[in-house]
């Protein structure tokens, strides 16, 4: 890693330098718009094109990745990405397919669309699946908009409630209120189950929605998933469940099984797509058969051996400008057919297995939320850190110092001094004993010299940041000096 | 021995691993799971090894037409530009490919001044003040500015102009469908009367490829106290006059065509820049410059506070991603073309299409219907567009759109610089000989 600044394009830019040749018109010259709509200058960076491929290339080596890292992001699924999925997107015939052209122009897509809506449907135990969306968030925006219309059409207008448990994530409340609904906020226990008292208070029968994470945010299965998925049935309402741990479920259990009717799932997360510093994502939305009417559109069918798009009866609208996110579909794809039903249970099993050994080496050094076993992440409380002084985020920057991408911080929020750590099934013993002897390095630490956590990070490109200045003074874009 | 070559643990591994957790078996970790629902069957397609899934998608992706194409004039949202090899060789780096979110600043400065870099670019291309880090694609971009402004307005009347695409005018009804906004014609307004709206909604180069004269929606809409949105295509900035100069507010792109491939309509990239003022509305990922400890300059996610993370169901979007990889595409992009690379791709696509929609127009099928438009027009046709593009492809060439309304012939035609000079010509001979 380089240690000095890297001054900006623009800092760095020289007038007539250049990156590229580009064609010549090669037609005659046609009279332009009229002045008023054209434009006179545009400041952009000059380099030469070394000088921009430096300056790109050692800026990534800024970064931590999974290429490069132990990345256990509680969470987030940090999971190798094939490289082989990454050549197949590349795939002239795909990446040069053009969205507005006629279905029989692009028939190999739409299988790959077809097969992988199916392929999810399996997997989830919900079998109409749409791939429109394009993130987590806009999947789970999806499931919501499907409630509402579905209600709609049962001429239960009146349904206007999303329980929400305090441990969600907040994209969960984010997307209720953007889909109309009020977020009404469900206890949760200390080990982050469904307060099924709570719950039973506030059915009633303007609940649209429950919307649950499962596994939970805390990493644990919710024990009483079917009672909870009664009530709120009981109550004329729909489950919605949050894939964002669905890594944990593979083989494991079926959302549709459960008595869940509507889920979305991060192909970023479960299904290897690179998560590249920050998306693109994709978040397919499965819903059980009776829902199916109500997906977005563009959807794939088949009619005899074509594939074609079509419009659900009462779809609840389109989410993009085409078909979803395409070469993250690919990509999800690839990865499947390179598992198959076998490699799929074992992604689940070694997931689990990773995250409760990480938990049982470390319950002795750090408080555990839960005595519990987890699922495919657990998360510790470094509450008995802080009384020396040493609060999570000190942790986590002392990890990035001892070569680890840091656990989620302070999340979920129900949990105090929260580190949230999911190895997923792509790291071996070797690395997470590493780990483990790190973590119990800074935990040992944190009663001998709190200091050195407390400084950390040292051994990084920036030390830490001042994040008030940032927000006070907003500087988002280069200005001349 | 596992199935998986991205599985690390061996048998042993797990058998130690269990046997330090405390369990027998991995079925003892699941006691939570409802007993009748454990490991229900998966029936999913058999596995291929790694040679098998390339020839499998080698074999699916000539089922599409586009293993086929030398050339195409299919836009309408999505367009063909080259893409140069510096875009291609940074997005293979596994540290930009493979990193999360920079939650941590400080092992995350490589995506961070990446996306600091590409804000400032796409601000001094729109001449905006503000840029965030990228949204999921134009027409969500789209859809979020007029959400955006309706709450800076607070005035929940978008009107929006015959511009706009239809796709685009979806995506903002599924975005708006229940937050009690209404969607109001640009055709059924008033200029005379005193009633207010929360913004205008265009789209220049509209929908059809035509340019319009967005400082007079703009006026107009300043009048009855809104905001204008301005959508555009971004390769048009090279030639055209930015949003920042036509007192435009908010201004929203389709990024793909700088530097994006098609891929059947994704990834792509939302553009969202607007003046500095409205900053506290802007929804998405916004990129900060400040200071490390020792004075160092670095990089930063900044005024969170906006967002669903904290704020939750008050915050201005549910949107958590910022298409990062896709927003490294452009900057690359924009950086190797620099200023005058720019402009020449502008000029080139412009001259190229007017050089087109001239000659075809000098046939008896085609009748031009505007010559005010940048690099996509729509012609008039005697001959069905699904014949003519059915005529294009035989010649390995992938045609223009379909844009026939009330029973009339319409085909529309993106011309870029991928273009080249001998297919235009061909094309030209080709619809001149056989539809005369």
């Amino acid at each position: 890693m380089i240690n000095k600044s890297l001054p900006l394009l623009m800092d760095q830019s020289k007038k007539g330098r250049k990156a590229i040749n580009l064609p010549k018109y090669g037609v005659p010259k046609a009279e332009l718009p009229h002045s008023k709509f054209l434009r006179k200058e545009i400041e952009l960076p000059e380099v030469a094109q070394l000088d921009l491929i430096r300056y790109f290339t050692n800026l990534s080596s800024l970064n931590y990745s999974i290429d490069t890292n132990f990345y256990p992001l509680g969470s987030c699924t940090m999971k190798y990405n094939p490289k082989i999925n990454e050549q197949i997107s590349g795939i002239p015939g795909f990446s040069a397919s053009h969205p507005n052209q006629i279905d029989e122009n692009v028939q190999g897509n739409l299988e790959i669309m077809y097969d992988l809506q199916n392929e999810l449907g399996e997997i989830t135990g919900l079998p109409a699946v749409s791939l429109a969306p394009l993130a987590g968030a806009q999947g789970e925006y999806a499931g919501l908009l499907i409630a509402r219309e579905y209600h709609k059409q049962s001429k239960q207008d009146h349904k206007n409630i999303a329980l929400i448990p305090d441990s969600a994530h907040g994209t969960n409340p984010a997307s209720a209120s953007m889909a109309g609904l009020e977020a009404v906020t469900i206890k949760t226990t200390k080990e982050g189950d469904i307060d099924l008292d709570d719950l039973k208070d506030k059915a009633n029968e303007n609940i649209a929605v429950l919307m649950l994470t499962l596994p939970s945010t805390l990493g644990l299965f919710e024990p009483n998933i079917l009672e909870i998925t009664k009530i709120v049935h009981d109550n004329g309402g729909l489950v919605y469940a949050d894939g964002a741990n669905l890594n944990a479920l593979l083989g494991v259990t079926k959302f549709g099984e459960l008595g869940i009717d509507i889920c979305h799932s991060n192909l970023h997360k479960t299904f290897s797509t690179p998560h590249g510093g920050g998306g693109p994502g994709s978040g397919p939305v499965m819903v059980a058969k009776f829902l199916e009417k109500y997906l977005p559109y563009p959807h794939i069918k088949k009619e005899g051996s074509k594939f074609k798009q079509y419009k659900p009866e009462c779809s609840i609208g389109r989410l993009n400008g085409f078909y979803g996110s395409f070469g993250i579909i690919l990509r999800a794809y690839a990865y499947i057919r390179s598992l198959g039903e076998g490699g799929l249970r074992e992604i689940s099993e070694n997931a689990i297995i990773n995250a409760n050994y990480i938990q049982e080496r470390l319950k002795d050094h750090y408080e555990l939320t839960s005595s519990r076993r987890c699922m495919h992440e657990t998360v510790l409380s470094a509450r008995r850190q802080k009384k020396d002084g040493v609060k999570a985020i000190d942790i986590a920057k002392k990890l990035l110092d001892e070569g680890f991408h840091a656990p989620t911080m302070y999340f979920p929020l129900i949990i105090e001094e929260a580190l949230m750590i999911e190895p997923t099934e792509s790291e071996s013993k070797e690395t997470m004993d590493r780990f483990i002897q790190s973590m119990i390095k800074i935990s040992e630490l944190s009663k001998s010299n709190p200091k050195e956590i407390i400084e950390a990070p040292i051994h990084l490109p920036v030390e830490r940041l001042d994040e008030a200045q940032a927000a006070r003074n907003p500087v988002l874009a280069w200005k001349k000096q | 021995m596992t199935n998986s070559p991205y599985i690390p643990s061996t048998d042993t591994d797990k058998k130690e691993m269990l046997s330090i957790i405390g369990a027998n078996s991995f079925k003892e970790l699941l006691n939570d799971v409802p007993e009748n629902n454990l490991f229900p069957s998966l029936n999913l397609k058999e596995a291929l090894s790694e040679q098998e899934l390339v020839e499998f998608f080698e074999l699916l992706a000539n089922n599409n037409l586009s293993s086929k194409l030398f050339s195409s004039f299919m836009g309408g949202g999505a367009y063909n530009h080259y893409i140069p090899s510096t875009v291609k060789s940074m997005i293979q780096r596994g540290e930009f490919l493979t990193s999360y979110t920079p939650y941590q600043p400080e092992a995350s400065q490589g995506t961070l001044q990446v996306g600091f870099e590409f804000q400032s670019m796409i601000a001094q291309l729109f001449d905006m003040e503000v840029c965030n880090a990228g949204m999921y694609d134009g027409p969500t971009a789209l859809a979020e500015a007029a959400l955006m402004a309706c709450r800076i307005k607070r005035n929940n009347s978008i009107v929006v102009h015959h511009s706009v695409s239809e796709k685009s005018l979806e995506v903002i009804r599924s975005y708006s469908k229940w937050q009690n906004i209404k969607l109001i014609n640009y055709k059924d307004i008033n200029q005379k009367d005193s009633s207010e709206y929360g913004c205008i909604l265009v789209q220049s180069p509209n929908q059809f490829g035509e340019i319009e004269d967005v400082e007079k929606l703009s006026n107009e809409i300043h009048n009855k106290n809104g905001l204008i949105v301005q959508h555009t295509y971004p390769v048009s900035l090279g030639l055209l006059k930015p949003p920042g100069q036509l007192n435009v507010d908010i201004s929203t792109a389709e990024g793909q065509p700088l530097g994006v491939p098609v891929s059947f309509g994704g990834p792509f990239i939302g553009i969202l820049t607007c003046k500095k003022e409205y900053i506290r509305q802007l929804p998405g990922r916004i990129i900060g410059q400040t200071v490390d400890k020792n004075n160092k300059v670095s990089y930063a996610l900044t005024l969170q506070t906006r967002e669903q993370h904290i704020r939750r169901e008050s915050a201005t979007s549910n949107i958590c991603t910022s298409t990062q990889l896709i927003g490294l595409m452009v900057a690359v992009y924009l950086a190797t073309m620099g200023p005058e690379g720019i402009k020449n791709i502008a000029e080139i696509c412009y001259h190229r299409a007017h050089f087109l929609a001239a000659e075809l127009n000098k046939t008896n099928n085609f009748t031009l219907l505007s010559s005010n438009f940048f690099n996509e027009f729509v012609m008039k046709s005697k001959a069905k567009p699904s014949e003519i593009n059915e005529l294009l492809l035989k010649n390995n060439i992938e045609g223009g759109i379909d844009v026939s309304k009330d029973k009339e012939n319409k085909i529309m035609f993106a011309v870029t610089e991928l273009n080249s000079p001998e297919t235009l010509n061909k094309t030209i001979k080709l619809l001149g000989e056989n539809f005369d």
